[in-house]
């Protein structure tokens, strides 16, 4: 089998010591950052990007991989304990989790959601493993309009999915793509939208859009509303292991909520919201103790739990494979690639064997790191979540900034990431979802750059999107994911009048 | 639901078609178009006609629903938020430094978070400055900006 050979080759990438301690500092730092509540994955992996420059590619992606999922592990912390889940996939985990937490059961809480993460994220990427040479293969036939109709779909699943306003969801996802036409045209060399202010001919950084959106906006929301009590962390009182019960209550909902993330998430739908409330919705209904459910069920925590870490796997797939973003973490993630001129997609795949495989096999190694140190751990991270509010939120700001000081230190860039941050801020106040604007940034040049390339081929011809069945599909998918929530709105209002 | 016109909601449709004629407007100044398919332009009019459907929607929604009611703010903590950000533009720009930058950040942003003790908090910035600096030059071998107290390090 070649996927088995070239993960054995991978595997002999990442057990070189110096790869081994790398994705261990992944792990440590994803999971330090990732507990700090309002810290969700995304901001994790901005944040720490710029500690990555000077590595070489294949180690700093290592590490990159231990940031992410060290960061997944550390939001589900959070969630239980402090009831406030640094992103929404971690919603349903908060549900049920701060409430086992509450009866006194935050450790087994902690406990299905370290295991049911390991177990799925295990699982996926056994999944990513096979999936990946698979999909490589038939992404090498695939044309620019093939690509360019697959970004569409990712742009309407993106913004509709997020936010429960799909024109709140569109305008934040065109405010990202209008962001991506600044700079230097890379067909013709033409500076659009720069009004003569040389910092902008490279065009905007994603990671500076990332942290100001995320970081900053979050900062100063979080502030404006200060004189609300503060969450109060729940104690870990009793046990910090699994009963025979727990486990017996744990091991089904860990398997489903694989079987839901893996697929979602490796589809260009992404997100990782659908599959954990789809988790969550279907444990309560198999769950033998209904009534236990909003009281704190096990199941409620494991479930989603592992969804959401299968779907943080699945989104690797269109990572890697096509070089499609489909979260705002794997925008950053991608951006990541891209400091070291590293295009994902088929041609990494043939070029770079060594890093993809590499990459692969050290998202095992992180996993097994991280149920490892996460258990024993679990009194330091909670010392972490004590840390006061102010001098949190101040030292986020100051690891914001440091980021950007770091790689490009222009009062031009620094008033972007702050002007960025005060758009956040709005854009939470007033329910946008600010992901699909990380994701318009990163992938509307892309889309862009595939469009033109494939009308030169077809010679200025339009219809080429339209003649190709591929294409053809994926934009009356694109189509319908758009006009369908619009439609529904409708007929429900219909019926709302005749009732 | 109130029949008078939402005004955040106005506010924003307006700053999406303002957007869109910047972009239209900048799109008309390219010179350079391509013989074959769409030039450097196609993309600013299409991102263009999108802001303008979006901004035209949001004034059907500013005559409806209107966008969700906000709680009331604290402008005070976002003042010192805020100020802490500009004076960290202005520490950098006038050369003073990334640890008194930092400084500045920690303890205003603490300040308005609610702590009411901005000496020490300017000190325990000045001391994370400090580290970080050292760190990133020496492990990383990245160098921070540097102003005078910077120097006195090295």
């Amino acid at each position: 089998m070649d996927t088995l050979l070239s993960l054995a080759n991978g595997f002999s990438v990442a057990f070189e010591p110096s790869k081994l301690l790398f994705c261990l500092i992944g792990v440590f730092l994803g999971t330090a950052v990732g507990v700090l509540p309002g810290i969700g994955p995304a901001l994790t992996v901005a944040l720490l990007l710029p500690v990555t420059f000077k590595l070489d590619p294949a180690g700093s992606l290592i590490m990159f991989a231990g940031i992410y999922y060290g960061g997944m592990y550390g939001g589900s912390t959070t969630a239980i304990l402090l009831n406030a889940p640094g992103e929404s996939a971690s919603l349903a985990t908060a549900l049920e989790g701060s409430k086992m937490a509450k009866a006194g059961r935050g450790g087994p809480a902690l406990a299905t959601a370290a295991i049911g993460s390991f177990v799925a994220g295990l699982i996926a990427t056994i999944g990513l493993a096979f999936l990946a040479p698979w999909l490589v293969e038939l992404a090498v036939k695939f044309g620019p309009w093939d690509y360019f109709a697959l970004m569409i779909v990712a742009f309407v699943t993106v913004s509709a999915t997020f936010g429960d306003s799909p024109l709140r969801g569109l305008t934040s996802l065109f405010l990202g793509m209008l962001l991506g036409l600044i700079g230097i045209d890379k067909l013709t060399g033409q500076a659009r939208l720069t009004f003569g202010v040389p910092e902008l001919l490279n065009g905007v950084e994603v990671t500076t859009l990332a942290v100001g959106l995320f970081a900053v906006g979050e900062a100063l929301y979080v502030a404006s509303k200060r004189w609300r009590e503060p969450e109060e962390i729940i104690p870990i009182k009793g046990s910090l292991w699994m009963n025979k019960q727990d486990w017996k209550r744990s091991w089904a909902p860990w398997l489903r909520g694989t079987a839901f993330g893996f697929p979602i998430g490796a589809l260009p739908a992404g997100g990782a919201e659908v599959p954990t409330f789809l988790s969550y919705s279907t444990e309560k209904k198999l769950c033998k103790y209904p009534e236990e459910f909003g009281k704190g069920a096990i199941e409620g925590v494991a479930g989603p739990e592992a969804a959401n870490n299968a779907s943080a796997a699945g989104t690797l797939v269109p990572l890697l494979t096509l070089g499609l973003p489909t979260s705002a973490t794997a925008a950053i993630m991608l951006a990541g690639f891209q400091q070291y001129g590293l295009n994902p997609g088929p041609l990494l795949f043939a070029e770079k064997p060594d890093l993809v495989w590499g990459l692969i096999a050290s998202l095992f190694v992180a996993n097994v790191m991280l149920v490892i140190l996460n258990l024993p751990l679990i009194g330091l991270w909670v010392r972490l979540l004590a840390i006061p509010q102010p001098w949190l939120y101040a030292g986020i700001l100051v690891f914001a900034t440091m980021g950007t000081l770091a790689v490009n230190p222009s009062p031009v860039e620094l008033g972007m990431l702050f002007g960025f941050g005060y758009l956040g801020y709005l854009m939470r106040r007033y329910d946008y979802p600010v992901a699909p604007m990380v994701v318009g940034l990163i992938l509307g040049p892309m889309a862009e750059a595939q469009l033109r390339r494939a009308l030169q081929i077809s010679l200025g011809d339009p219809m080429i999107l339209l003649e190709n069945p591929i294409s053809a599909t994926l934009l009356g998918i694109a189509f319908i994911a758009l006009v369908a929530p619009f439609v529904m709105k409708g007929l429900n209002k219909f019926k709302a009048a005749e009732d | 639901m109130s029949r008078s016109i939402d005004r955040p909601a106005l506010i924003v449709g307006l700053l999406l078609l303002a957007a869109a004629a910047i972009v239209a407007f900048d799109a008309s100044r390219q010179t350079i178009t391509s013989n074959y398919g769409v030039g450097p332009t196609a993309m600013p009019y299409v991102v263009c006609a999108g802001l303008t459907v979006l901004g035209l929607a949001h004034f059907i929604v500013a005559l409806k629903d209107g966008l969700p009611k906000p709680e009331d703010a604290d402008g005070k903590a976002l003042l010192w938020i805020i100020g802490g950000l500009v004076g960290l533009v202005a520490c950098i720009a006038l050369g003073g430094g990334f640890i008194i930058a930092t400084a500045l950040i920690f303890a205003c942003t603490a300040r308005g978070f609610g702590r009411d003790a901005l000496i020490i908090d300017l000190v325990i910035g000045a001391v994370l400055g400090t580290v970080i600096y050292i760190v990133f030059l020496k492990l990383l071998t990245l160098s921070l900006p540097a102003g005078p107290l910077e120097a006195l390090l090295s």
